[in-house]
């Protein structure tokens, strides 16, 4: 892990107009960083503006005000967006939570893989693209002859699979998870994460790992920012954040994840926040070293 | 003291296009007044499908093939549906994962769950309101004569939730089936409900059927817990027991997978392979293949519950005297004390 940053977000707002009355905040004015081969974690509740952030960065949104940098080009400038687009859709891949609807029912598992490097004209022969297509299938530990099957024929988690094969397949810097197993099963949770901290090892891929579940985040994210009603609250280390949290929200959401112990659980009380109360007034400012707080 | 409600060996099986699939097999167990039974199994271990069949809504291709329900002393195995309507409701009730699909969305909530206590018990129309806004104030809405007549998309997840639990316990039932019904709620709010849960089984003395795939939620609510897999019961004993002494590799398995256990710098353990398909369940035990403490045994003969206090048994051979010592690869207490 280097210490230089892949992706800069600096005040970062995206607005959705309803109506003459109404205009959502869903994101507003967020700042954060993303070093190169570090997993970077995003929690929060329904609502908070966290896949908001993610489609925001893979530009599907045109963000309200703000700047992104990637790779130290201001892909937030219409301009430099367009110069680069063929590079970034090469280098910045996303993995949605319901495979299901992100996977076309009509094409197969090769299919499926191939394309974002067909369209990105990235393998100079058919060879070098088939055997990409094994390798990838190896590394998410699908079978050869999954190949040819359609997603309707596949598992929950198998599903899961060739989503992620799709997007490492073209070996973007940058993966984008938002809730990547927030639909599966226990047992097969716990594969996947496997898979991605596996991949994440080999092949020093830098993640943002999106999801509502904390002791997920604790276990695979190095740093981790709490976002509230379009905000970030707090940001740390991940280490940091669950042991010494300093934002009232964040410690009522910590105290809210039940613990498999049930002597433990039935003595907790869970700490309250009233989100209601929150307005997300104050400045974001770093309180100890590499600890970030909204204060207000 | 006679169990609420009692399952005996209990089989359930679907009849589609590729065969008989059994979803539900073998299963017995006991249900005592004012308890809190979860249980835990993945999608597909048959937890609903053995809950939809006590309160009779089973899909139609579905058929009880052997066994016996019995709920407050009767045999409810071969009710007919005009019988099953009258114990709905005053005996049995239910709260589904998704509140939206369960309410009305057109109906004030109030007036739906009005019409629950109307259903079941003889009370004048202006008694049945005052019930429900009392009920409305048991579960922790604020201001529930304002409320009383607004529709359900003006409350929140967590609000819709309470409404709907509202509605179950309008016609105060003695047992509540609950499939899964903080799942699609934020960490938050599900801890809110938990409490509520906790909170109406104390002041009512309500037996509650807790279905769950989450161990956390389960160690907060469970008095005893179930764990199924491949639609039998593999595990059952108290929370403590279950957790803190588990027997059956599959619960072991289930802990291994858990990134809230995983202790810091280790890999989490997932379960090899996936859970049987059930049309032709493998003879022996389900498990065995995605097992590393598989015996020969297990292969070839299915493994009984196996007591290993009188509240606690687990249908594994491990527990037979002729098996080999095995040291579970978890144990919650002892990492606890570390």
């Amino acid at each position: 892990m280097t210490d230089d940053p892949i992706l800069e977000v600096r005040d970062l707002t995206q607005y959705f107009r309803i109506n003459r009355q109404l205009t959502i905040k869903a994101v507003d004015g967020i700042s954060f960083s993303v070093n190169e081969g570090e997993v970077f974690g995003i929690v929060g509740e329904t609502g908070s503006g966290k896949s908001t952030v993610a489609r925001t960065l893979m530009g599907v949104n045109r963000l309200t005000s703000g700047e992104i940098f990637f790779k130290g080009n201001k892909i937030s400038d219409k301009d430099v967006f367009r110069q680069n687009k063929s590079d970034l859709q090469k280098n910045m891949q996303i993995i949605f939570q319901d495979s299901a609807a992100a996977l076309n029912p009509h094409m197969t598992v090769e299919q499926i893989i191939a394309e974002p490097m067909t369209i990105n004209k990235v393998m100079k022969s058919t060879e070098e693209l088939d055997a990409r297509i094994k390798e990838t299938l190896e590394n998410v530990e699908l079978s050869e002859h999954y190949r040819t099957k359609y997603p309707g024929e596949l598992s929950g988690g198998q599903r899961q699979r060739v989503a992620i094969a799709r997007g490492i397949a073209i070996r973007p810097d940058l993966i984008i998870a938002d809730e990547p197993i927030a639909s599966l099963d226990i047992s097969i949770q716990a594969q996947i994460v496997t898979l991605f901290q596996h991949l994440q090892k080999e092949h020093q891929f830098t993640f943002i790992f999106i999801a509502h579940d904390l002791s997920l985040i604790r276990f695979i994210s190095d740093r981790t920012a709490v976002m509230l009603k379009g905000k970030i609250v707090e940001m740390a280390e991940t280490k940091e954040l669950f042991e010494h949290p300093l934002h009232p929200y964040t410690k009522a959401l910590l105290s809210s994840i039940p613990v498999p112990d049930p002597d433990f659980e039935r003595k907790k009380k869970s700490l309250e926040y009233d989100t209601s109360s929150f307005t997300g007034e104050g400045t974001f400012s770093e309180v100890s070293k590499g600890h970030f707080l909204l204060d207000g | 003291m006679d169990p609420l409600l009692q399952l005996e060996n209990l089989s359930v099986s679907f009849t589609t296009p590729d065969g008989k699939v059994q979803a539900v097999r073998d299963v017995s167990l006991e249900l005592n007044k004012g308890e809190i039974l979860a249980i835990v199994g993945e999608s597909g271990c048959g937890k609903t499908v053995m809950c939809q069949s006590v309160m009779k809504l089973l899909p139609k291709n579905a058929i009880i093939e052997s066994g016996k329900i019995i709920a407050d002393g009767t045999d409810i195995t071969d009710f007919s549906e005009k019988k099953m309507r009258k114990l709905r409701g005053t005996l049995l009730s239910m709260v589904f994962q998704d509140p939206m699909t369960t309410l009305n969305p057109t109906m004030p909530i109030g007036k739906q769950i009005t019409e629950a206590i109307l259903k079941h018990r003889k009370v004048s129309k202006e008694e049945a309101k005052q019930r429900a806004i009392a009920l409305l104030e048991l579960i922790g809405i604020d201001n529930p004569v304002e409320r009383y007549s607004l529709q359900p998309h003006f409350f929140s997840g967590g609000m819709r939730q309470r409404c709907v639990l509202a509605i179950a316990l309008a016609s105060e039932p003695k047992i509540l089936f609950a499939d899964e019904p903080t799942t699609s709620l934020d960490v938050t709010v599900q801890a809110k409900i938990l409490d509520l849960l906790l909170d109406i089984r104390d002041k009512t003395g309500i037996s509650i059927v807790f279905i769950s795939h989450d161990l956390g939620v389960v160690a907060r609510i469970a008095d005893r817990v179930a764990v199924m897999y491949a639609g039998k019961i593999v595990e059952i004993g108290t929370a403590e027991e279950v957790f803190y002494d588990p027997r059956h590799p599959y619960t072991w398995g289930l802990m291994r997978a858990l990134p809230s256990l995983a202790k810091e710098g280790q890999p989490l353990r997932p379960i090899p392979g996936m859970p049987p398909l059930m049309v032709n369940p493998p003879p022996g035990d389900a498990f065995a293949i995605r097992n590393e403490y598989a015996m020969k045994i297990d292969y070839e003969l299915m493994p009984p519950l196996i007591a290993v206090s009188p509240t606690h048994s687990a249908a594994t051979w491990l527990l037979d005297e002729r098996a080999p010592e095995v040291t579970p690869p978890i144990s919650l207490k002892s990492e606890r004390a570390a």
